[in-house]
C-alpha cells in the first residue's frame, strides 16, 4: 500500500492544505491552480472565454500563485530535499499529450486536482465530488491499460 | 505589492513546498498511485481537503469576514455534462503523463525542465477549450 511510507504523504498534505486554508481566512479566495492557464491566456486572447470578469478579477493573484507554487518547490530542493534537483524519466511526448488533454479538461471541467480535490470536496460541492469520481477513475484505467500494453 | 497578490505569493510558496514535500512534483509518484501502487497519495490529498474542510466550513461561524479582505464563499461548481466530461478528459491526460496543474508548476521547481513541454501543452489545451467555450 504505502512502498515509500505515510511520512513525506502526510507532511505534504499538511503544509497543502495550510497553505491553501491561510489564504482563504485572510482573503477569502480559493487558491486553486487550473485557472491559471485560462487566465494567463486572456491578457493575450480576445476571446469572450478569457475575457470573462472573473478572469480578468483573478489574473494578477493567479500570476503571484504560480510563481509561489514554482518557487517553493525550488526552496524545498534547495533546503531540505535529500537528492536536490531531480528529472523525470517519462517521455516528453507523454507530457505533451498528456499536458494537452490536462489543460484541455480541467478547464471544460472549471477544476483540477486541487480546484475539485481540495477546495471543492472542502465546500462539499456536488459537481466537484463528481469531477474527482471521474478523473480518478478514468486516470487509473488510463494509467493500468498503458502499464499493460507497454507504453 | 498589492495585499492579496502578497497573500497569494506565500500561499504559493507553501503550497508548492507541500507538493515537492510530499512527492506530487514527481510525475513518477502520481503514476504508481493511479497504478495502484502507492496509496500515499489518497493520504496527501485527505490531510490537504480534511484542513480545508475544516477551514471553508467552521472558521466562517468564528469570524464572518476574512481576516484581511473579501468575503467567504464556499466553492460551489453546477454539475453540468461539461463539468464530467472535462474530468474525464483530464483524468485520461492525467493517466498518461502524471502531471496536473499544481504538480506541473511544483515540477519544474524541483528541477524537471522537460515539464515545460507539459506546461505549454496545457497552456494549448486551455487555449482550446477557451476558443471552443467563446
Amino acid at each position: 500500500m504505502f512502498p515509500l511510507g505515510l511520512t513525506q504523504y502526510v507532511q505534504g498534505g499538511v503544509i497543502i492544505g495550510l497553505a491553501v486554508a491561510v489564504v482563504y481566512i485572510l482573503t477569502g479566495t480559493h487558491a486553486t491552480q487550473s485557472s491559471f492557464f485560462t487566465t494567463t491566456l486572456s491578457y493575450f486572447v480576445n476571446r469572450p472565454a478569457f475575457q470573462l470578469q472573473t478572469n480578468l478579477d483573478s489574473r494578477q493573484w493567479r500570476l503571484y500563485f504560480a510563481g509561489g507554487v514554482i518557487l517553493g518547490a525550488l526552496i524545498y530542493t534547495l533546503t531540505i530535499s535529500p537528492e536536490g534537483f531531480w528529472v523525470s524519466s517519462i517521455p516528453v511526448w507523454k507530457f505533451i499529450v498528456g499536458g494537452f488533454l490536462v489543460g484541455l479538461g480541467t478547464r471544460l471541467s472549471s477544476g483540477c486536482t486541487s480546484g475539485h480535490g481540495i477546495s471543492g470536496v472542502a465546500s462539499l460541492s456536488i459537481a466537484s465530488i463528481v469531477a474527482v469520481i471521474s478523473f480518478i477513475i478514468m486516470g487509473v484505467i488510463t494509467a493500468n491499460l498503458l502499464e499493460m500494453l507497454g507504453i | 505589492m498589492k495585499q492579496q497578490n502578497l497573500v497569494l505569493l506565500i500561499g504559493g510558496l507553501l503550497f508548492g513546498f507541500g507538493l515537492a514535500l510530499g512527492g506530487m512534483s514527481k510525475p513518477e509518484i502520481v503514476l504508481s498511485f493511479l497504478q495502484l501502487k502507492d496509496f500515499g497519495l489518497v493520504v496527501l490529498m485527505g490531510f490537504a481537503a480534511g484542513i480545508d474542510l475544516i477551514a471553508i466550513n467552521i472558521i466562517p461561524k468564528i469570524t464572518p469576514k476574512p481576516l484581511l479582505r473579501g468575503n467567504f464563499k464556499p466553492r460551489q461548481r453546477t454539475l453540468s455534462r461539461k463539468t464530467v466530461i472535462g474530468a474525464i478528459i483530464f483524468g485520461i491526460g492525467w493517466g498518461i503523463s502524471g502531471i496536473c496543474p499544481g504538480s506541473a508548476l511544483s515540477s519544474l521547481g524541483i528541477g524537471n525542465i522537460p515539464i515545460l513541454a507539459g506546461i505549454a501543452s496545457m497552456f494549448l489545451g486551455a487555449y482550446v477549450t477557451g476558443r471552443w467555450l467563446s
